[in-house]
């Protein structure tokens, strides 16, 4: 949005997506099932609609993690990273390349089998909080190569 | 400043001569099980009466002849494991009896020099002195050296940091000091009576125990109250005027100097190039004598404040010196009256400047506060908005330095913020070039 005319954002990959909404089922769904079946043995069937609870906020869930996840966007800038997310609480950053830090690519397990890196940039700020969750590991490590090369090509410290 | 013959210098390729620290050292670290004990009897004062009628001569005699000696050998070995070292790039500091911990600290990541000397220091002639880098910490400090040996190590570290040749390093000795602003006692003292907190902790010192008095009548709960309020109060006003006593701040090729400390003498050096962040505090009632207070940000450095108490112009003059080419901006720009929505009556407090060299927020209707950023200084930029904020189009910008400090410039308009987002990430870029280098002295 702010990126300026011929910005080319990237986006994040559908697989975040899909493993975020499977969590999002698996997790909801144990826990209506849960309440459902506790409730409508021990203090009988009427109760059991309280499962109607996870349930919707599965639904609302769903809907939230697909307008998070659009939200999500980073541009490799001629001098700095710029990323941009949020949905009702914005926040845009911008991390000059000669900053940087470190950088660090981590994948749990559960993001592993889904094919999923995510991108963390360090400054000597911690309050820099320049993430990029779950990308495609070869896109991961790419960024990866080329923010480190570039960050020390424009080297600066503290 | 001159490069003398070197004549004592290092030859080439010899080992790193390590140093110890003073012989006095032991002393220290033989408290640490009488005040074990003088801990334990305070915090269950009951049980240790108790045990203390069971002790007979004897047995406190006997209890003396293995204390003491423990006491002196772990003194003595943990001095005697304590090395340090300074060569071409580092300090190294190897310590541990048991736990054996070696730090390098490389001099090119220094951030400060301390010299410390609390009072029992001062009167055996010793001082502490302390690296500030970023992740260093009270471990890291060389505690104690002789007071003559920890300026000359100072001298040395600072000389070998800005990049002198190590051979002449040595040899560059104290750099020159002049003395750009000294705080009255009288004006510190004033200060001090000016500020609300000391009037609110010494009023709770007062009033807690009297209504718990009236409240409880019981003497126990009185003191346990009101002797940490009472304490509290002591450092909030003796404690800031001991400390802060004959404060002055001068300026050496070395970089600022802050000495301070009427029992406590401490002497910070902050080399040129350091200062992540400036803070020029005015409280209320300061306001009608156009003081202010400054206060400093540099990464790793605990010690806060750069002025305690000066007139604004004085203060002006060392932040000149401080940041150079640095002027405080006048006039700061509010925010859209729109702002008011999102924070009522407040948001007139809130100001933005940016000038060629910095960028300055201030905030604080009542006690107003300016946080300057050099350029040069700025880590990452952020620009956040909330629902509300949203709503009233306006949106925050946050500047991230590497002390650790985050300066908002808050409810800006939406479109100014977007393009100060972009504006200052190319300013904290092209602001990095005109900085000095980390070896200062290097051209």
């Amino acid at each position: 949005m702010h990126g300026g005319a011929g910005t080319v954002w990237t986006g994040l990959p559908p697989g975040l997506l899909r493993m975020r909404r499977l969590l999002l089922v698996v997790w909801l769904g144990l826990l209506a099932l849960g309440t459902g079946l506790l409730l409508g043995l021990l203090a009988g069937p009427a109760w059991a609609l309280f499962a109607l609870l996870p349930l919707a906020s599965m639904l609302w869930g769903w809907v939230l993690l697909g307008r998070n996840w659009r939200s999500w966007r980073y541009t490799e800038r001629a001098d700095d990273l710029l990323i941009s997310r949020g949905v009702l609480w914005r926040e845009e950053t911008v991390v000059p390349y000669g900053r940087m830090q470190l950088v660090e690519v981590t994948s749990g397990p559960v993001a592993r089998h889904f094919g999923l890196a995510s991108v963390q940039l360090h400054t000597a700020a911690a309050a820099t909080d320049a993430t990029i969750p779950g990308l495609d590991p070869a896109e991961a490590e790419r960024l990866r190569d080329r923010l480190t090369e570039l960050g020390e090509a424009r080297s600066a410290g503290l | 400043m001159s490069a003398p013959e070197a004549e004592g210098g290092i030859p080439e390729g010899q080992e790193v001569a390590e140093r110890r620290l003073h012989p006095v050292t032991p002393l220290r670290r033989a408290w640490a099980p009488v005040a074990l004990i003088a801990g334990w009897a305070a915090h269950d004062p009951d049980q240790a009466q108790e045990q203390l009628t069971r002790l007979t001569t004897v047995t406190l005699l006997a209890g003396l002849a293995v204390l003491l000696p423990a006491a002196a050998l772990y003194g003595f070995l943990s001095w005697w494991f304590t090395h340090y070292a300074v060569t071409e790039t580092e300090l190294r500091i190897r310590t541990g009896l048991f736990f054996r911990r070696t730090a390098h600290i490389r001099l090119d990541r220094l951030q400060a020099v301390d010299i410390n000397r609390p009072l029992l220091a001062r009167v055996a002639g010793v001082a502490k002195l302390r690296l500030d880098a970023i992740g260093t910490d009270k471990k890291d400090e060389l505690a104690y050296l002789s007071e003559d040996e920890a300026r000359a190590l100072r001298a040395e570290l600072l000389a070998r940091a800005a990049g002198f040749a190590p051979r002449t390093a040595r040899e560059v000795g104290e750099a020159p000091v002049r003395q750009l602003l000294h705080v009255p006692p009288g004006m510190l003292a004033v200060s001090l009576l000016l500020i609300g907190s000391t009037w609110g902790s010494l009023l709770s010192a007062l009033a807690v125990p009297t209504l718990l008095w009236f409240g409880t009548h019981s003497v126990w709960s009185v003191l346990a109250t009101g002797l940490p309020l009472a304490g509290g109060a002591a450092t909030r006003t003796a404690g800031r005027f001991v400390r802060a006593y004959d404060w002055t701040v001068g300026e050496s090729p070395d970089g600022l100097r802050i000495d301070h400390g009427l029992l406590d003498r401490a002497h910070e050096t902050v080399p040129p190039g350091r200062v992540q962040t400036l803070r020029i505090v005015e409280p209320l009632l300061w306001r009608r004598r156009g003081w202010v207070r400054v206060e400093l940000d540099v990464a790793g450095s605990s010690n806060p404040v750069l002025v305690p108490v000066a007139p604004r112009a004085a203060a002006e003059l060392v932040i000149a010196r401080v940041l150079p080419g640095v002027t405080v901006p006048t006039s700061l720009s509010r925010p859209p009256r729109r702002a008011g929505w999102c924070l009522p009556l407040w948001w007139r407090g809130h100001g933005l400047a940016v000038t060629d060299s910095v960028f300055a927020a201030g905030r604080g209707l009542l006690r107003r506060r300016l946080a300057l950023v050099p350029h040069a200084k700025v880590q990452s930029v952020r620009l956040t908005q909330g629902p509300w904020e949203r709503f009233r189009k306006v949106a925050d910008v946050n500047v991230d330095t590497g002390a650790n400090r985050t300066v908002r410039a808050r409810l800006r308009d939406a479109e100014e913020a977007a393009a100060l987002l972009m504006a200052q990430a190319d300013r904290s870029r092209t602001g990095r070039r005109d900085a000095l280098p980390d070896r200062w002295m290097v051209p």
